[in-house]
């Protein structure tokens, strides 16, 4: 491989893995606020014990999150060096902003509410929460925001003098449809994987106290119970969402970035109206978009791209034609463009990536959704599902909503190459901003050192998440312990003893108060 | 004063905000196999006091960094897309430290078991100290030089940005750390800790300052004014002063003085070397400077706005954080009643 693919590779690994942590970060931040507030407004027992439970499930998961999330601000310039000069008026600015008006207010406010329990007035307390969920919303928002630039370039024009795109206009880049409409979506998304985590972890405690005879009138049933009620109706309130957002960022797609709409349909030639592909059959991996075959429903796809059941949807092939005629049939023969230099362009992305990926994304949501259904009509009017299909199913389906996430963000980066930076096709064909991926690599860094860093970022990687799922298992199994009952400084409580039994010894009753934040 | 000067002087303010916040917690990390003595329950007493420290503030100090390197991307992608990739093997060790480090912190306590809990420690030691030596070094290499050919890209292969002033970029950091968290200890713990780390700030103070001191002079001899020697004599009598008040155990202001130190060097680094943010060992003619390297007079200005209005509130809300955390902590980790 040279160093563009390794390049890519490596930025692959690293974000998606960073995505595993986001969602979480920002679904259950909410939640836990939520929690909070109402413990703060009831008083209710149930509630802080909830809020010290998931806020310790939130806090082991955040770390992570933040700790690769470094590794992003760097690879731009380490792995992409000529992107960040081409993009560098508009992209980086966005990163600085985030950095300044949302980390600081993440991290800073965390570290007040982890140690702030008991130590601060109990209103302030609860307000550093929300802080902290704030920031992380207000972080999700730029680096969105900075994507859907790149996804649909607005609020710049080209600078002759330099050859690169020169911001005019901030508004415009800050309230970008594309970003708009992808934010509503993550976020919702977000909600589901927090939801699914409540809906599971819930579950698999009641079904557990229930075959261990223990009490369904004390407080720790009503702290599983309460989870799983929340956790399945914001899944359900989650997908509906997630399904209008998707729908409104379908539409724009269709008009923005037609080609990764397309090949998500594997829609090898124009339709009029067009069916809507369920699934394929016959050579489904293959990039040849007329060997792919599908069941399909007349119409639909139409009514997905136009809202009516007529208009025609481009196909793949016809698309391929277009782009080669307006961006060039190859490469230019230039150095700055690599090995891909006077190669030919393929306008089309993977097929096999992006039919799969978007039907990966949208059958993991109705998963999720139907596990939710499933959570709360097994739960009405105070009844605990012993099913052991159910229960470890839902419990299962706990990864539904993490994958969907990831194969969304897999399918809406990888539908947009041979670009990094797409052509925005609503500003005339001369007046187009755009760069592709194949000379956006850094120039002098060679494939060793790229070899190097993905090496050894992905073992570091794959060995912390060994870590951390091990340890959330260890939490989740030991679910509420005695530091949950009172609002001491950390987040207390450990797994070092088996259910509601015995008592941890005196000697680590130092550790109490230590517990989380360092 | 334009907005280029303006923008270059904002992210030397960073990166000293960084160095003097980050700097403590590093020193501190470096420092719990140092000051922690007696047997094996009584050194993980020792090194749990000096966690304590810095358990609330070392993420929000760890952000500086990413607003420096933000800052630094925002308004001179040209010095961004320069200095990392040149330099991409230290910026991924630096990465890989600030990864397990960062880990290490949350995951410590997670277990009730000792060789659990001293592995997770002596990672917060090693990556602490790595990560110090790391953007020691990168900052070295920026402001002392870089093999950089003309179109920013470098020479010599991925080991070309080796050399003394990576080297001594690396050692003055980490040296400055390890006084300053020692510093911190002293003027954040009661006890036996605070007594050995006074004392280790104080045999420790004059040394650790040379390097720092020998990188702020080096650009100051290299291309310096009269302001900026000045600075640099500021910095050479602070290190007097913090040693004159930790001899008579005036902690906090021994602290303002090491504090000072960092503060008068940098600005004599980042004043002496302006306009230069990447010094060419090749031909000083390939040196990237604020000219070229920045964005557009609009995109500075937006940044400004924000800038201006962001950064005192997230000032005020750090300072904040300190304020609530001001207390000094003993052993014995106090059992406060909760607030009703």
């Amino acid at each position: 491989m040279d160093v563009l693919d390794i390049a890519r590779w490596q930025f692959g690994i690293t974000t998606v893995y960073h995505f595993l942590m986001v969602p979480l970060t920002i679904g259950l931040g909410l939640l836990v606020a939520v929690m909070h507030t109402l413990w703060v407004r009831t008083g209710r027992a149930e509630w802080l014990r909830m809020t010290r439970f998931w806020g310790r499930i939130f806090l082991i998961n955040f770390v992570l999150g933040v700790a690769t999330g470094l590794v992003q601000e760097f690879q731009f310039g380490l792995a992409w060096s000529e992107y960040s000069r081409f993009v560098g008026d508009v992209f980086g600015s966005i990163l600085a902003l985030e950095a300044l008006l949302a980390f600081f207010l993440e991290s800073t406010f965390l570290g007040l509410w982890i140690f702030g329990w008991g130590r601060i007035p109990k209103k302030l307390h609860l307000a550093t929460i929300w802080a902290a969920v704030v920031g992380s919303t207000i972080s999700a928002y730029f680096i969105i925001a900075a994507n859907s630039w790149m996804q649909h370039p607005v609020g710049v024009v080209m600078d002759e003098a330099t050859g690169r795109p020169r911001q005019v206009d901030f508004l415009a880049v800050l309230t970008n449809n594309t970003a708009l409409a992808a934010f509503s979506h993550a976020i919702v998304a977000s909600l589901m994987v927090a939801g699914g985590l409540l809906v599971g972890i819930g579950l698999w405690h009641l079904r557990r106290r229930k075959l261990a005879g223990r009490s369904t009138e004390d407080v720790d049933h009503a702290v599983w119970r309460r989870s799983v009620r929340l956790g399945g109706y914001v899944s359900l309130a989650a997908f509906l969402l997630v399904a209008l957002t998707g729908d409104w960022q379908g539409k724009l797609m269709y008009q923005q970035q037609p080609l990764k709409m397309s090949s998500a349909e594997a829609l090898c030639n124009t339709e009029a109206p067009a069916s809507f592909s369920i699934f394929a059959f016959n050579k489904l991996g293959s990039n040849e978009c007329d060997d792919v075959h599908s069941f399909t429903i007349p119409y639909i796809l139409s009514f997905l791209a136009h809202s009516d059941f007529s208009s025609p949807v481009p196909g793949v092939n016809q698309l391929q034609e277009q782009y080669a005629d307006a961006y060039g049939a190859t490469y230019p023969d230039d150095p700055s463009f690599g090995d891909k230099a006077g190669e030919p362009i393929d306008y089309t992305p993977v097929l096999a990536v992006t039919y799969w990926g978007f039907r990966l994304m949208i059958g993991m949501g109705m998963v999720s959704a139907a596990v939710a259904a499933y959570a709360l009509w097994s739960t009405r009017k105070g009844r605990v599902p012993t099913s052991r299909i159910g229960v470890y199913g839902s419990l299962l389906a706990v990864g539904a909503p993490f994958v969907g996430n990831a194969a969304g963000w897999i399918f809406t980066e990888m539908g947009r190459q041979p670009f990094v930076v797409v052509p925005n096709p609503d500003v005339p064909r001369a007046e187009q901003i755009y760069f592709f991926t194949a000379q956006a690599v850094s120039p002098g860094v060679t494939a060793a050192e790229v070899w190097t860093s993905l090496i050894s970022l992905a073992v570091l990687y794959a060995a912390l998440a060994v870590v951390e799922f091990g340890l959330i298992v260890r939490f989740v199994r030991a679910g509420i312990t005695e530091g949950d009952t009172t609002p001491t400084p950390g987040i207390g409580g450990g797994p070092s003893r088996d259910d509601d039994e015995s008592t941890r010894p005196d000697d680590d009753a130092s550790d109490d108060v230590l517990q989380f934040a360092y | 004063m334009d907005l280029q000067t303006l923008w270059f002087a904002a992210v030397a303010v960073l990166w000293t905000g960084f160095l003097l916040l980050e700097g403590f917690d590093f020193g501190v990390a470096a420092l719990l196999p140092v000051l922690s003595r007696g047997d094996a329950a009584q050194r993980r007493a020792d090194k749990n006091l000096m966690l304590r420290t810095i358990g609330p503030v070392w993420d929000g100090n760890e952000v500086w960094l990413v607003t420096a390197v933000g800052a630094v991307f925002a308004a001179f992608p040209g010095w961004y897309a320069t200095w990392l990739p040149a330099m991409y093997l230290p910026f991924v060790l630096l990465l890989l430290a600030l990864i397990v480090r960062a880990v290490a912190f949350e995951w410590r306590h997670q277990r009730h078991d000792a060789a659990w809990d001293a592995t997770w420690t002596r990672v917060i030691t090693g990556g602490s100290v790595v990560a110090a030596l790391a953007i020691g070094g990168a900052l070295g290499a920026t402001t002392l030089g870089l093999p950089i050919a003309a179109d920013g890209t470098r020479v010599g292969g991925a080991f070309s940005w080796v050399g003394w002033p990576v080297a001594l970029g690396a050692v003055a950091v980490l040296a400055y750390s390890l006084v300053h968290g020692a510093v911190f200890l002293a003027l954040k713990t009661e006890g036996p800790v605070r007594e050995r780390a006074r004392a280790f700030a104080l045999r420790w103070s004059p040394l650790a300052a040379l390097p720092l001191l020998a990188w702020a002079g080096l650009v100051v001899l290299r291309s310096g004014g009269l302001v900026s020697t000045v600075l640099w004599l500021v910095a050479a009598l602070a290190v007097v002063g913090t040693w004159t008040r930790l001899k008579v155990d005036r902690e906090g202001q021994a602290f303002l003085g090491w504090a000072l130190v960092l503060l008068a060097s940098a600005a004599a680094v980042f004043g002496a070397g302006y306009p230069t943010v990447v010094a060419s060992t090749v031909d000083p003619a390939f040196d990237v400077v604020v000219g070229g390297a920045s964005v557009s007079d609009y995109t500075l200005t937006v940044m400004t706005w924000v800038a201006g209005v962001g950064l005192p509130v997230v000032l005020g809300y750090q300072a904040w954080t300190y304020w609530v955390f001001r207390k000094r902590l003993t052993a014995e980790p106090e059992h406060e009643a909760a607030h009703a």
